[in-house]
């Protein structure tokens, strides 16, 4: 008998069955629609993780002073020697693989714009720091070094600052005051989306770093000139970030005179590392969300067993009957078999509608019930992954009715009432 | 005389039941020529419904020789029985055994499916043959839209199907009332007379009556045998 005949004998037996072969599968769609929901999910989850570590610059390092211990105790990060203007400068000219390099001082600050008050957090940098940083800017433009070096008063505000403050638009060159000092405003950064650590990063007023350190922080430390908190630097493209990350450790511990084998008085930071325990973290929560959704499939695939096996005692008399006309025990088990594959096929197929759906439906209606965050997407292979499963499940639990099926006597099963 | 159709020595069949061996054939020996009509008879116990399972090649004897056709039967394997059926044998059953919610045309193409004919040529064939016994207007109905009679000789049209060597026939009026039954053994009838060996196992002596060989069986072994 041909595949293609056989196929046909098992979709008339199913047809005539409809509504039984319908009960069989639910089993499956639900398994199906579980692994795609949680799947698609958790795959959405991880874009979105990617996106927001991108944000924060897989290319991008942070330096910060090293603690210094007074007395034989530690005093904190941050506690030491600050890093200064001059070691931008020094970064940017000595290290060819740095491409952009900024210092940073921020503050928390109040804004007002004609009376009205907004609390946001005030960053000083450099004019490469939007370049290191991947921001980019809606309108305007951002200031300039030489705006920086004369520590012009001006501003670029973050979507949200720029929302809070001029509801009705028009943030673009107007005047906003920071402990008394007049800003003008220059630019509006893009949408920065949410930090690593779901916090706004839209909430922002950045300024060149000069004119934050003298006017607004007064950010100062006995002995450096020109004092900044943080340092950013971005490496260049194609650079290996652990090697770009040695090289600049040896220049550090050299320019900041740390002994040979002496504890280093910086730290820096590097978000590949950041990005990676991300991805641990969401390849563990992935299987385990795959996992449950395959244990549903096995226990649909037990359904179809089941139905499977009171369909052939049912039908005994039939397989009775074709083997006394002439079919072989291998064309009585691949009727079962195929019966079962088709079955579970298109339950998968079902499933991944089903899923799909849902997986839609949370992404859509999950803000309104206070799931935030939460984003889908649908790979194609993982489609047919489920689909293919969804196959490969029909074999494994048809396979055991199908050959008990073939393995029935003639004379007894044509008995059989 | 040329070799008989059905050539049977000393054959036994034996089952292993709890207590013991149930011995229900015990060394049968029979030739039975082609287009021969025969009706085997006897009571129930006595070896006919083995000896009809052995013919169709559902069984194999547990020794002696069973040669049908010019195929030794004995010690084939199931699959090479499984074709020997489909190309040899044409089974009529008691309760007919058609295929529920199938019609009467697919019914009668199901032998033909397992010998790998196309569905086009196994309609062509299962349309003729169901002309043969008179249903040709009926081949789309249901069997359950079906009169007991209609439906035997669905069933006679699909044994005829595959154009078999042998025509067997088990008890093929049992569940027929009389005037039924009548019809139906006029087709037997007619499909001897164009020359189709014919076997029917009943223990109603008016079916019996009409074959030209009655075959009685008592205790697993050929007692009478009248033609």
């Amino acid at each position: 008998m041909s595949l293609m005949a056989a196929v046909l004998v098992a979709l008339t037996a199913l047809r005539v069955n409809a509504l039984r072969s319908f009960l069989a599968i639910l089993g499956v769609i639900f398994g199906v629609a579980a692994v795609i929901t949680t799947v698609s999910l958790a795959q959405g989850a991880r874009d979105a993780v990617e996106t927001r570590i991108a944000s924060l610059g897989a290319s991008t390092l942070n330096i910060t002073a090293g603690s210094r211990a007074r007395g034989g105790r530690p005093g904190g990060a941050g506690s030491g020697t600050p890093f200064s203007d001059a070691d931008i400068n020094a970064l940017r000219t000595d290290l060819d693989f740095i491409t952009a390099a900024s210092g940073l001082v921020q503050s928390n600050v109040t804004a007002v714009v004609d009376g009205a008050n907004w609390p946001t957090q005030m960053i000083g940098s450099n004019a490469e720091y939007t370049e290191v940083r991947d921001w980019t800017l809606a309108e305007g433009r951002m200031f300039n070094e030489g705006e920086t070096q004369r520590a012009s008063r001006l501003v670029v505000i973050g979507q949200t600052t720029a929302r809070a403050l001029f509801p009705s638009g028009g943030a673009l060159g107007a005047t906003i005051r920071v402990d008394s000092q007049p800003f003008e405003i220059i630019g509006v950064l893009g949408d920065l989306g949410a930090g690593a650590f779901g916090q706004d990063q839209n909430d922002i007023l950045l300024a060149p770093v000069t004119t934050v350190r003298s006017r607004v922080t007064g950010f100062s430390r006995a002995g450096v000139r020109d004092p900044v908190q943080q340092v950013w630097v971005k490496i260049a493209p194609g650079v290996n970030m652990e090697t770009a990350t040695l090289e600049l450790e040896d220049y550090l511990r050299v320019r900041r005179n740390v002994a040979p084998g002496g504890q280093d008085n910086f730290s820096i930071r590097n978000f590949a590392d950041l990005i990676r325990a991300f991805n641990e973290t969401q390849r563990v929560l992935g299987l385990l969300l795959a996992s449950a959704g395959l244990i549903t499939l096995l226990v649909g695939g037990i359904g179809i067993m089941n139905v499977m096996l009171v369909s052939v005692t049912e039908r005994t008399r039939e397989i009775g009957l074709r083997l006394a006309v002439g079919a072989r025990r291998r064309d009585i088990r691949n009727q079962f078999l195929i019966e079962s594959v088709v079955l579970c096929s298109a339950g998968g197929v079902i499933g991944l509608g089903v899923g799909v759906l849902v997986a839609s439906a949370i992404e859509s209606f999950g803000p309104a019930l206070g799931l935030t965050g939460l984003a889908v997407s649908v790979d194609p292979s993982i489609a047919l992954i489920a689909i293919g499963s969804a196959a490969s499940i029909g074999i494994l639990f048809g396979f055991y009715p199908a050959m008990r099926a073939s393995r029935l006597d003639p004379i007894e099963a044509l008995r059989h009432e | 005389m040329s070799a008989p159709l059905i050539r049977a020595r000393g054959l036994t069949r034996v089952y292993k039941l709890g207590g013991g061996d149930v011995h229900a054939l015990r060394g049968v020996d029979l030739d039975i020529a082609r287009g021969e009509y025969c009706a085997i008879m006897g009571a129930s116990g006595s070896g006919k419904s083995t000896f009809m399972n052995l013919l169709g090649a559902l069984d194999r004897p547990s020794s002696g020789e069973l040669v049908i056709d010019g195929e030794a039967l004995q010690g084939k394997r199931p699959d090479e029985l499984a074709r020997f059926r489909n190309r040899a044998v044409g089974f009529v059953f008691q309760q007919f055994n058609l295929l529920p919610r199938t019609t009467a045309l697919d019914n009668v193409a199901l032998p033909l499916l397992y010998r790998g004919w196309s569905l086009k040529k196994r309609r062509e064939r299962a349309e003729e043959c169901l002309r043969m016994v008179g249903l040709a207007e009926r081949m789309d109905h249901h069997p359950s839209q079906l009169s007991g009679g209609q439906q035997q000789r669905v069933a006679i049209a699909r044994a005829l199907s595959g154009e078999p060597s042998i025509l067997l026939a088990d008890e093929p009026t049992g569940a027929l009332d009389s005037q039924t039954s009548e019809d139906v053994m006029d087709i037997f009838d007619q499909l001897n007379a164009s020359g189709i060996t014919l076997i029917i196992v009943t223990h109603e002596a008016d079916v019996g009556a009409r074959a030209r060989r009655r075959i009685t069986f008592r205790d697993g072994l050929v007692v009478e045998d009248l033609t």
